[in-house]
């Protein structure tokens, strides 16, 4: 089962430059894991022992991982996951 | 309604009901007309009330610069106040936002520096501290960490959606500074804590997010995750679409900000309707289409308009 997963302009040095990556697992934890194997290098700009980095956003159908189940966060067949970094608004 | 000035007229906006778009009569959405005020925006709001805040506090004398980074519309609400209030304003704003917000700052008298397009408004909250460390007799009143900004919304917005609208199940609003989601959700939390409070982030194009380093991002002082039941981000092919609908559908004439926050409000909708449980959803009409005319967003074919969406800050 592939993933695809949005990568932003500031990781993609370790995606050759691609903006659109696919990953396998069935949670986020597994397939962030497989990205990292694929991508060597990008897994620590996205998060460390405590988690998600501060700064980096995760979304699974465009829904904030932090208000699912985190790293926990099942991740079925047709679903898509973006990262993002946070930015101002307003 | 009759009121003493203009600046007492912020606030007290309509909330209209949407028969058309509502899935069902036990599944409704509420819209809550916040273009009805003074200069057209929910900011005049927040900009209001930090203004006042700062006058209470003395941070704020007669004839005062006030400076503030922003990508629009908290600019325009603090031009339209300070104009009033005897204070001059500088705004720092992103280069890659539409015509019509600096042509509206200048109309109100403030001078306008732009921050490099590449990093959005992270760009103009850097460049506006660097601006307020050289020149330390300006005023940053500082949106993102502005404590009066949510609590206009605790004191105003909250209040009176509850006053309107009673049986609300779920309140939906954009992230920007966040001062709309924390001051209604808080007000929520201590007096209707059922009910849902959802964000929509606006998910602009790439060159928005050119960081040069992680580091570099931001989350708006105010941010408090406690307070959200669930947080979407929108894209603008979505946003723009459903500012067409709700044009089209129930004759509102929103930005493409609105758009976003029609989207998840839809989304939460869907998910009553299929749960088979009774809502009443309530979101924030951000601002009117006005602004935004020039990006050509209201005509044309979706593609067109995500490409003209491209690089821009359109929320």
């Amino acid at each position: 089962m592939s993933i695809e997963i949005r990568i932003p302009t500031i990781l993609r040095p370790f995606t050759s430059g691609e903006k659109l990556v696919n990953a396998k697992g069935s949670s986020l934890e597994e397939v962030l894991a497989d990205l990292e194997v694929n991508n060597p290098g990008i897994g620590e700009r996205i998060l460390d022992q405590q988690g998600l980095l501060r700064f980096i956003n995760v979304y699974v159908n465009d829904e904030d991982v932090r208000f699912l189940d985190g790293l926990a966060t099942p991740i079925g067949e047709n679903d898509s996951i973006t990262i993002l970094p946070a930015v101002a608004g307003g | 309604m009759r009121f003493d000035s203009l600046l007492d007229s912020v606030g007290h906006t309509p909330l209209v009901g949407l028969p058309r778009l509502s899935p069902s009569p036990e599944v409704r959405l509420w819209a809550k007309l916040e273009d009805r005020n003074p200069t057209g925006s929910v900011k005049d709001r927040a900009a209001l009330a930090m203004v006042l805040d700062a006058e209470r506090t003395g941070a704020l004398r007669a004839g005062a610069t006030l400076l503030e980074p922003t990508s629009g519309n908290t600019g325009i609400s603090l031009a339209m106040v300070a104009k009033q209030r005897g204070y001059n304003l500088v705004c720092v704003m992103p280069e890659n936002t539409s015509a019509e917000r600096a042509q509206l700052l200048s109309i109100w008298g403030a001078k306008v520096i732009y921050s490099p397009a590449a990093g959005g408004s992270n760009e103009a909250v850097r460049v506006a501290k660097e601006l307020a460390a050289e020149n330390p007799d300006w005023v940053m009143l500082y949106q993102y960490g502005n404590a009066a900004n949510a609590l206009a919304h605790y004191e105003n917005t909250g209040p009176e959606l509850l006053a309107d609208l009673p049986s609300i199940t779920h309140f939906v609003a954009g992230l920007g500074t966040t001062g709309t989601l924390m001051g209604v959700g808080r007000f929520f939390r201590e007096h209707k804590p059922d009910v849902e409070i959802v964000a929509a982030e606006p998910r602009y194009g790439d060159l928005v997010y050119g960081l040069r380093n992680i580091d570099e991002g931001f989350i708006p002082e105010l941010y408090d995750k406690t307070l959200l039941t669930s947080r979407f981000s929108v894209g603008p092919r979505d946003a723009v679409a459903r500012t067409r609908e709700l044009l089209e559908l129930e004759g509102i004439f929103a930005g493409v900000s609105t758009g976003a926050i029609l989207h998840a409000a839809l989304g939460l909708a869907s998910k009553a309707v299929a749960a088979g449980t009774p809502a009443d959803i309530a979101f924030i009409v951000c601002d009117g289409g006005w602004k935004y005319l020039s990006t050509g967003v209201y005509g044309g074919t979706l593609d067109e308009a995500e490409d003209a969406l491209e690089g821009e800050l359109w929320a």
